[in-house]
């Protein structure tokens, strides 16, 4: 049998050989543009995640108030006096007051449902909110018309969250609420303001009065905790594996250890809380103390393997410089090697944190998942998180925790992204190069 | 009685400290006093004695200190519990809790005793507490003093100051070290222990291939319940659960690894260094997103979007589908798939590509014919790697998968995963002693040894791989 290609023509062969090259660049062309393809999704994954977040979010910055004449009666506040006695303030049945100045706008609504459905036009936080603000700045007193929150329905609505076009039943606003919103718009009674409370409250179950601040001081504590029990562990660790463990059985196992612990995924380590933390030591429960130390053994071996990376990084002529002019093997470490590798082991630190400020699944485990109105004082009091905080208002019904959520999630990459280029601010602002 | 500004650990501390801090400078004029009438010159450097004294002086003050706050909450709680089961004989134990929970609040003042027997455990309550409080700030005060004043009656110049507090440094060192193991162990033995209380009440074989998985259902309609003592209790069949976990993070790997491995290709054998250098940090954000996010997305956009679709398309579609769940779990496993297999692309040696191209073949031929071959072992451990973080991975799943096990392997079902379960029986009311309790530690368990077989198998082969060229 003969070889085909033995018996071509150098013409015929050189024309296979242009027709197969074509074909083997154009499977190149082909693998390059799947690379292409693949990193232009996963850029794109990123952007709709972010557009959606922040499309959902933005419009939980403002919040719909409403302009109610009020006549506070003196009589039933102010004590013999003249100054606001706080007993009778208490007493005093302010969501009443509200509730009934801002029905007096509208005289002709009768009948029991049709007041219920004026009503819910308010905040049902509108009369606490009202006290507060009386009790604070008695002078308040003698105003005659006030702004107060609308509810979240009606604040959904001003935002264009609620589409009138769908029929009556599927609203949460109803046609006849719909005809007073619109008075009210037409008496410029309505306007939206900045939503300070988003920033100053803690949670609550009324939207338009929930806020991060509890969260935020909850997470601040949690980190508090991690970094105070995390970062002398690890750096310790990492001083004892480079330069003082012996090479043997034990600091083997103990390395093996910290690579495992580095993958364990975080839930575990929310199961290791709940059980030794709060079953065995009975340690107060959703307490940033727990959550901190429960998040510091998470990321410790984080830490530890970017604090050895560091002190690596640091020249052994440093320390052999030391070791040479007598100075022992722990001075070495700690007064030479040590101040060099610190900005290195401060970016570990600072990613490790960031990445602990993101941890949900520990810390909805030692039950800091609860229902909290108060911004939390001390360690020992229970509190929520941030991440958890979104996770909370994400599984609630009401429209407005919807666009809450989204915000506080900006808030929170916020928070991440600034301690991210931190820790790249200060890698290129030390940055030695040996 | 001491201020209770004074006796809370954190202002402790500080005093403690700050005592350390005076000990230290009184540590180092005494060397240098007692040098001088001596004539001797000190072994160690001075600062090294006062070092020794102040170490002396804080570190057993701030252990009894510690270990003191650990111990007295529950010892004064059990006796109050004791005194308020005196008082009020026939409680049951919610009631009991309920007490115990309104004495913590009245002796914060935030309430008032409702009547005369309350009050008196209130107030015997709160001066047990006192009791306690002053004893602590003695207590640590008297080891304080106890510890720099034998201290300072070592201090001799032919003392080896340095030695001695180097040595402890290093004893030091070794226990932070050994803090990776502690761990290991706690969470070993915390997850085996509830995890052996779990299996003495139910069977092991019913556990690991049972087919049906309803914790808190007293009855199914299948009948897979069981009583013990009397109790009806909910059946554990962890196969469904297993199954859902299994379809989520399939359907992750299945976005993540084709997405991720030619990110990557591209990224190690195209790109020009300008692309690499903006690109890979804007993967990295991708990866720096918290969990909590992806679980929103996939909640309250993916899911309900994907359920739209299927209406128009005439298909009923649960919003909690493993589709949503793993479909966004894929998107963030993406960059740790393209960023571990970018590496492992890189590290194949410069030798085998120029060989390629060096007998003809184009750079495609070398990628598909020669690295990724020569790769492969290395992208295998990411991949397995991946699966692991799928399998981990909670916040996604809780907020968007379902909660109800079906042995399914349709995407578009909803279905639960092992984590799901986990966070579930876990949340609102945790008893010990119930068995829904327990059986999250063996999904606890399963969980951490599956995963922890997935890394170090993955660790192998990458491993085994790494020295195959040098």
């Amino acid at each position: 049998m003969s070889n085909p290609i033995k018996d071509m023509s150098t013409d015929e062969r050189l024309h296979l050989i242009s027709v197969s090259l074509n074909k083997r660049h154009r499977k190149e062309k082909q693998l390059k543009l799947a690379g292409l393809a693949a990193i232009t999704l996963a850029i794109g994954f990123l952007v709709v995640l972010m557009t959606n977040i922040f499309s959902n979010g933005y419009t939980a910055l403002l919040q719909s108030e409403v302009r109610i004449d009020i006549n506070v009666p003196k009589a039933e506040i102010l004590g013999a006096d003249g100054a606001i006695d706080i007993q009778k303030s208490q007493a005093f049945n302010w969501n009443g007051l509200v509730k009934k100045s801002f029905r007096a706008g509208f005289p002709d609504v009768k009948g029991m449902s049709d007041r219920r459905m004026l009503n819910d036009l308010v905040s049902e936080n509108a009369g606490y909110e009202l006290r507060q603000a009386i009790e604070k700045d008695p002078s308040l007193i003698d105003q005659s018309s006030f702004w107060v929150k609308t509810s979240d329905d009606v604040d959904m609505l001003l935002k264009g969250r609620i589409k009138t076009t769908l029929p009556e039943k599927l609203r949460r606003i109803k046609d006849s609420q719909l005809v007073w919103i619109n008075q009210l718009e037409q008496k410029n009674d309505l306007r939206k303001v900045f939503n300070t409370a988003f920033f100053t409250n803690a949670d609550s179950r009324e939207p338009e009065s929930a806020g991060i601040l509890g969260a935020i001081v909850g997470s601040a504590m949690v980190l508090m905790i991690t970094i105070i029990i995390a970062l002398p562990l690890a750096v310790m660790a990492a001083i004892y594996l480079e330069y003082f463990a012996p090479p043997g059985r034990l600091t083997d196992f103990i390395e093996v250890n910290i690579n495992n612990l580095a993958s364990v995924p975080s839930i575990v380590f929310g199961l290791l809380g709940l059980a030794i933390f709060l079953g065995f030591f009975n340690m107060p429960r959703s307490a940033p103390l727990v959550g901190g130390m429960v998040l510091a053994l998470m990321t410790l071996p984080t830490i530890i393997i970017a604090t050895r990376a560091s002190i690596r990084a640091v020249p052994t002529s440093i320390r052999d410089a030391a070791l040479g002019v007598g100075a022992s093997r722990m001075q070495a470490a700690l007064d030479h090697v040590l101040p060099l590798a610190a900005p290195g082991i401060l970016t570990g630190t600072i990613i490790g944190i960031a990445q602990a400020l993101g941890e949900t699944a520990p810390l909805i485990m030692i039950g800091m998942v609860a229902f909290i109105v108060d911004v939390p004082t001390s360690v020992t009091d229970p509190a929520t998180a941030l991440p958890v905080q979104i996770f909370i208002w994400s599984d609630s019904a009401e429209r407005a925790f919807y666009e809450r959520s989204s915000l506080a999630i900006m808030v929170l990459l916020i928070f991440l992204i600034s301690m991210n280029l931190l820790a790249v601010f200060l890698r290129k602002r030390f940055e030695k190069r040996w | 009685m001491v201020p209770a500004t004074i006796t809370n650990v954190f202002s402790l501390t500080v005093v403690l400290f700050l005592t350390a801090v005076i000990v230290f400078f009184i540590g180092k004029s005494y060397i240098v006093s007692l040098s001088q009438s001596q004539g001797i010159r000190p072994h160690s450097l001075r600062h090294y004695y006062g070092i020794y004294a102040a170490a002396w002086t804080f570190i057993p003050a701030i252990i009894v200190l510690l270990m003191w706050t650990a111990l007295t909450q529950p010892v004064i709680a059990r006796l109050s519990q004791s005194l308020l089961l005196d008082a009020y004989p026939d409680m049951n134990s919610a009631m009991l809790q309920l007490r115990l929970a309104q004495l913590q609040n009245i002796s914060t003042g935030l309430i008032v005793a409702p009547d005369d027997t309350m009050r008196l455990i209130a107030d015997a309550h709160a001066e047990l507490r006192t009791y306690a409080n002053d004893l602590k700030f003695v207590i640590s005060l008297l080891v304080a003093f106890a510890g720099a004043g034998f201290a300072i009656r070592q201090i001799k110049p032919e003392q080896k100051a340095r030695i001695k507090w180097e040595g402890f440094l290093r004893r030091l060192f070794f226990v932070a070290a050994a803090v990776a193991i502690l761990t290991t162990i706690g969470i070993v033995s915390s997850l085996l222990f509830e995890s052996i209380r779990f299996f003495s009440q139910y069977s092991m074989i019913d556990f690991f291939f049972g087919t049906h998985w309803s914790p808190l259902k007293a009855f199914s309609s299948s009948g897979g319940q069981s009583e013990i003592d009397g109790v009806v209790q909910g059946s554990f069949g962890m196969l469904p659960v297993m199954a859902g976990t299994l379809l989520v993070a399939f359907i992750a790997m299945l976005v993540a690894v084709p997405i991720g491995l030619f990110a990557a290709i591209y990224m190690a054998e195209f790109a020009s260094e300008r692309t690499r250098n903006i690109v890979k940090p804007t993967l990295e954000v991708l990866a720096g997103v918290p969990t909590v996010v992806y679980g929103f997305f996939a909640a309250l956009t993916v899911g309900p979007f994907i359920r739209d679709l299927g209406f128009f398309a005439g298909m009923d579609i649960s919003a909690q589908s493993a589709l949503a769940a793993g479909g966004v779990m894929g998107i963030m496993i993406i960059p740790f798939i393209s960023s571990l297999s970018d590496d492992v692309i890189t590290a194949v040696p410069r030798s085998l590509r120029d060989g390629a191209l060096g007998i003809g073949s184009t750079r495609g031929e070398m990628i598909t014919k020669v690295v990724l071959p020569a790769a492969f072992p290395g992208l295998t451990g990411a991949f397995l790697l991946g699966i692991s973080r799928a399998i981990g991975e909670t916040m996604i799943v809780v907020m968007a998968a379902g909660v109800s096990a079906q042995l399914t392997a349709n995407p578009l079902d909803s279905v639960t995963t092992v984590t799901v379960q986990i966070v579930m029986l876990l949340t609102g009311d945790t008893e010990f002693d119930s068995l829904k309790t327990l059986s999250a530690f063996a999904l606890g368990i399963t969980l951490f040894v599956v995963t922890l077989m997935l890394n170090v198998v993955a660790l192998s082969v990458s491993r085994r791989a790494g020295g195959r060229y040098e």
